[in-house]
């Protein structure tokens, strides 16, 4: 089956939508534990509402149906009719989950309903066949209007069966008693005689009863006689008032529903009736008799009005008037108006949400490539400018570039800014984590976030999720202390948590802190000498210790919880982090707590490089990995077991990276005291790179080599020179881990 | 009589035709975005001796191959008449675009699919793989080269 | 002349569909995310008819109906609201705000134009 196009793309926004119209139930449901209020109730009804419509119409039943349920639930709560206890939020959270699983299979092409949903469903079921407790009210109650016909009730839990105001409320009901006498089959010839009273607004709701004959007509032969008595006199009549009313004859082969269809949106502001004769009826009455209309009903329940703009809140635009008094003569009651929530919309709500629009991450990404030529070309001009002879215009020239310059490096930087996106959208899960989690375990802990605004990439920001999501659950599990433990202690009951994110020079650096026990020194070294991956006698400091934890396969953690602490997650956050060319360390206090903090590149497509030469190959490498660089000391220089190469760096023994060696080029010398020693840290491990030369620091713009070619060992990509040629970006972690030997092991290990 | 009829109407391939090593090679014209004229390449490491390394094009990072070397040609040192055919072929990620190192490129002919004969099996020869056909051009014999296997052969190999 | 059309919805998937559809068939649409959008354009612009969804944030569908018909130019524009099953009571408060009628979602795309033809 084809589908257009643009109705992908169309169903693609809805998914989003709903992606994020789930967040924002979550977000909702969350905060309803302290204390509900309309607004939120109202907004994460909303959320739901559109979630079913848009799934219904495009066709993704399965997550229709099951929204109708939590719709349902949500519709009492805001009626007034349930209260908002813990379980249902609990059970909410639950149907959330389940929501964003089956949006998650649609959007992959195989909606259906899951297990998850099934559970769910029946816990849904089982709250809705539970009687409601009517909520007393909370938050603002609005005043409702009394009207003369009807008292609020709170409507009970089977929307159909709501007690209706005496006024004839049966035309507008949604289940609507059928005659028995109703003939089922299409085909049967029948006559009916249908008494058509309209209120005189009609025309104001454009209900043209010419539309609604023409349809009559249609299905069959239809004599129609109109009545005028209610007309009034030329010189008083408004023409926009119906004072008209009809008995109209219908032959043919005509269901009621086929009527009542014609008629429906005037049903409630009319007075109809449907009478089905034999053939041999005969001719119409005079007057039809004087009907009751049906009185407005008022909304039941304190939050079930939606929120009605007030004169406040516009100020050119009149308040709303009662409609107009039924004029003298016609039988029909006036209409009343719908109750109305007291509290006006705060205005500035109204016009809160920042503006903004939603541009598709390719084209984001076109426009970062133009920029990046922009800079090249930029760049191309200014060494043309500066190999010339002065004078006059060339100083004009050379001040006009270095204004491009500036512009464009400005142009560059709001650029990449479209792809930054505030960390929020990553720590927006961690109160539900952290609250699920501290019931989970039995603890008692504070979240606190701070920064949630800071900006960084989007690409950034998707891949540090799990592993923030894996810290944050070693914290809580292995970190924070029971609460018992934790007066025996002498600290309060509740642990804190914080999460803080803040930039710092052209990164953004993301602290994971918690007030807990702190890392075991002793047990750490303890299991890192038991698995072998120290030397027995080797010292190490205090950072060196913590960092064991990020080794593959380490775990001090007594008993192995399903929260963490099955040894494989601290090495995956690292190679996790380090992959996005961050860092990450640890620094703990005993007893007091630990704090990892992560350090992450603002953005993925530049890069800080230095410029540096082998032979005449000129290679490119990220000024953050570098810790110095060093003319080495022939003294410091060892050859170990007369193979590896190391240098004596502070009171470390580096192995030395001969890149001439590792990509084959003609050196300047192979002896290493005529070179430099470039020394870079990835991953907790450090080298010392063999170049011949360093050049020029600069920004580089990150061009992939698997685009058109394939990952290359060694290599993180390539980017273009001022001069148009090509420099290929070396890629520390995996210089080290391809060519050179790990060292843990031999840290602290003497020559 | 039929038989010409149906030859006259049939629609034709064009194929850009090159030399390499005095033989006539062709790739469909389908396949080729631009005729470049040599200039300095940048070396990548730990790639096939046919790999010669990348260039720029136009701010892409395009890899080129010597086809002399792919083919185990005698090699020759690139003159005035040495260009770089750049070709678009489909692969994993989308489509890659690879330029392909030739002695000289001649022009574009119309061959007509009934023309072209399947490649008779060379044994030895790395070629096999890489030519779908062969047909008779201006006279001369032109080995009808398959872009995308090649390219992707020379991508995916070690 | 084509008749132009003023869709309202929260959800820009529903508005893009809805669009979609009318524009096909040639009509001209315009599109408003909340009741205060679609209110700001109609003080200075008509359309020939307004359908607008009920549940929307800032301004609901009802309101706007009865906002809208307090301008002159929009006194005799028909309303249609989208509704959903569950929303039979927004029915008859839609009325008295001034609607000329609704629409029940989920519709298809020959229902929103067959009822369209209806009052247009």
């Amino acid at each position: 089956m084809t589908i257009d196009l643009e109705m992908a793309e169309i169903i693609n926004v809805f998914f989003q939508e709903s992606e994020e119209g789930l967040d924002a139930m979550e977000a909702g449901l969350l905060s309803l534990e302290d204390g509900s209020d309309c607004e939120t109730i109202n907004t994460i009804f909303r959320a739901a509402h559109s979630i079913k419509g848009g799934a219904g119409t495009f066709g993704f039943g399965e997550i229709s149906k099951f929204t109708h349920a939590v719709e349902t639930l949500l519709d009492q709560m805001r009626n007034g009719a349930r209260e908002v206890s813990a379980d249902a939020v609990q059970v909410l959270l639950q149907a959330v989950d389940a929501m964003r699983e089956m949006v998650a299979l649609a959007r992959g092409g195989t909606p259906g309903r899951t297990a998850t949903a099934d559970t769910v469903g029946e816990r849904l079921t089982a709250l809705l066949e539970e009687p409601a407790n009517p909520a007393s009210p909370r938050g603002r109650p609005p005043a409702e209007t009394p009207t003369a016909a009807a008292a609020p009730s709170p409507t009970a839990p089977a929307p159909a069966a709501a007690p209706e105001p005496p006024a004839q409320k049966s035309a507008v009901a949604a289940v609507r008693p059928e005659p028995p006498a109703e003939p089922a089959a299409a085909g049967e010839q029948t006559h009916w005689r249908i008494r058509f009273l309209p209120h005189v607004s009609l025309f104001e709701t454009c209900n043209d009863p010419l539309r609604m004959f023409t349809q009559l007509a249609s299905l069959g032969e239809l004599k129609a006689q109109a009545f005028t008595q209610a007309v009034p006199a030329l010189s008083e009549i408004d023409p926009t008032q119906c004072h008209l009313s009809w008995t109209l004859d219908l032959y043919g082969a005509v269901t009621r529903e086929a009527l009542v269809e014609v008629f429906d949106w005037v049903d409630s502001n009319s007075s109809i009736t449907y009478e089905q004769l034999d053939d041999s009826a005969p001719p119409v009455d005079a007057a039809p008799p004087a009907a009751e209309l049906p009185v407005y009903p008022p909304s039941a329940g304190p939050c079930a009005a939606p929120a009605v703009g007030t004169a406040d809140q516009f100020a050119d635009v009149p308040s709303v008037p009662a409609p107009d008094a039924v004029p003298a003569g016609s039988p029909l009651v006036a209409p009343s108006e719908a109750s109305q929530a007291s509290a006006p919309l705060s205005a500035s709500k109204a016009n809160v949400e920042a503006s903004s629009i939603r541009v598709g991450t390719e084209k984001v990404d076109a426009l970062i490539n133009l920029v990046g030529e922009l800079v090249i070309t930029q760049s191309m001009l200014g060494r043309f400018a500066e190999g010339v002879d002065a004078g006059r215009d060339l100083e004009l020239l050379r001040r006009g570039l270095a204004h491009l310059a500036r512009n464009t490096r400005e142009l560059q930087e709001s650029v990449l800014k479209i792809r930054m996106l505030p960390i929020s959208f990553s720590f927006n899960r961690f109160p539900r984590l952290v609250r699920e989690l501290s019931r989970r375990l039995d603890k008692k802990i504070e979240l606190r976030l701070r920064g949630e605004n800071t900006e960084l990439d989007k690409i950034v920001l998707e891949k540090i999720g799990d592993p923030l999501v894996h810290l944050v659950r070693n914290s809580l599990d292995h970190g924070i202390e029971a609460p018992a433990a934790r007066i025996a202690a002498g600290k309060s009951e509740t642990g804190v948590l914080e999460l803080n994110a803040y930039h710092q020079g052209g990164s953004i650096v993301i602290e994971v802190k918690d007030d807990g026990a702190g890392l075991d020194r002793t047990r750490i070294l303890a299991k890192a000498r038991e698995r072998g991956l120290i030397a027995e006698d080797a010292s190490l400091t205090d950072e060196q210790i913590y960092n064991l934890i990020f080794l593959p396969g380490f775990s001090t953690a007594e008993s192995v919880s399903d929260v963490s602490g099955r040894g494989v997650g601290m090495d995956v956050v690292r190679r996790n982090i380090t992959d996005l060319g961050g860092h990450v360390q640890i620094s703990s206090e005993r007893g007091q707590g630990s704090t990892i903090r992560i350090r992450l590149p603002l953005t993925l497509a530049i890069l800080e490089g230095q410029m540096l030469r082998v032979g005449q190959e000129t290679y490119v490498i990220s000024l953050v990995s570098i810790i110095e660089t060093v003319q080495p000391q022939p003294n410091h220089l060892h050859t170990v077991t007369g193979h590896a190469e190391l240098f004596k760096h502070r009171d470390e023994y580096l192995p030395i990276l001969r890149l001439h060696e590792i990509f084959g080029i003609e050196p300047d010398s192979r002896d290493i005291a005529d070179g430099l020693l470039v020394v870079a840290e990835s991953d907790g491990q450090r080298v010392a790179i063999l170049v011949d030369e360093l050049q020029a620091q600069q920004q580089v713009v990150i061009k992939s080599l698997d685009r058109n070619f394939k990952q290359v060992p060694g290599l993180a990509g390539a980017t273009i020179h001022g001069d148009g040629t090509v420099a290929l970006i070396l890629d520390v972690p995996s210089l080290i881990s391809t060519f050179s030997v790990r060292t843990t092991a031999s840290v602290g290990r003497a020559a | 009589m039929s038989q010409v009829k149906a030859v006259a109407e049939e629609v034709k391939k064009q194929y850009v035709s090159f030399m390499l090593a005095s033989e006539q090679h062709g790739v469909d014209v389908v396949r080729v975005q631009e005729i470049k004229g040599w200039d300095s390449v940048t070396r990548v490491p730990s790639t096939p001796p046919y790999m010669l390394g990348v260039i720029n094009l136009r701010g892409a990072i395009v890899p080129v191959i010597d086809l002399r070397i792919r083919f185990h040609l005698e090699r020759a040192p690139y003159g005035s008449t040495t260009v770089v055919v750049v070709v678009r072929v489909p692969g994993e990620r989308g489509e890659r675009t690879v330029g392909l190192v030739v002695d000289a490129v001649n022009s574009v002919h119309d061959i007509a699919p009934s023309s072209i004969r399947p490649p008779p099996s060379l044994p030895g020869t790395v070629d096999d793989a890489f030519i779908e056909g062969i047909a008779v051009v201006g006279g001369q014999l032109m080995l009808l080269l398959d872009v995308q296997a090649l390219v992707t052969a020379s991508i995916e190999e070690r | 002349m084509t008749a132009t059309i003023l869709t309202v919805d929260d959800s820009a998937s529903m508005r893009q569909m809805v669009s979609f559809t009318l524009k096909r068939a040639g009509y001209t649409v315009v599109e408003a995310a909340d009741g205060v959008e679609a209110l700001n354009y109609a003080r200075t612009s008509t359309v020939d008819l307004v359908l607008t969804d009920v549940n929307m944030p800032n301004m609901d569908g009802i309101s706007l109906v009865r906002e809208l018909r307090q301008l002159q130019s929009y006194k005799f524009v028909p309303m249609l609201m989208l509704t959903t099953e569950s929303g039979q009571d927004k029915k008859s408060l839609g009325k008295a705000a001034g609607a000329t009628g609704w629409l029940v979602k989920p519709f298809n795309p020959e229902k929103l134009l067959a009822t369209i033809e209806k009052v247009l």
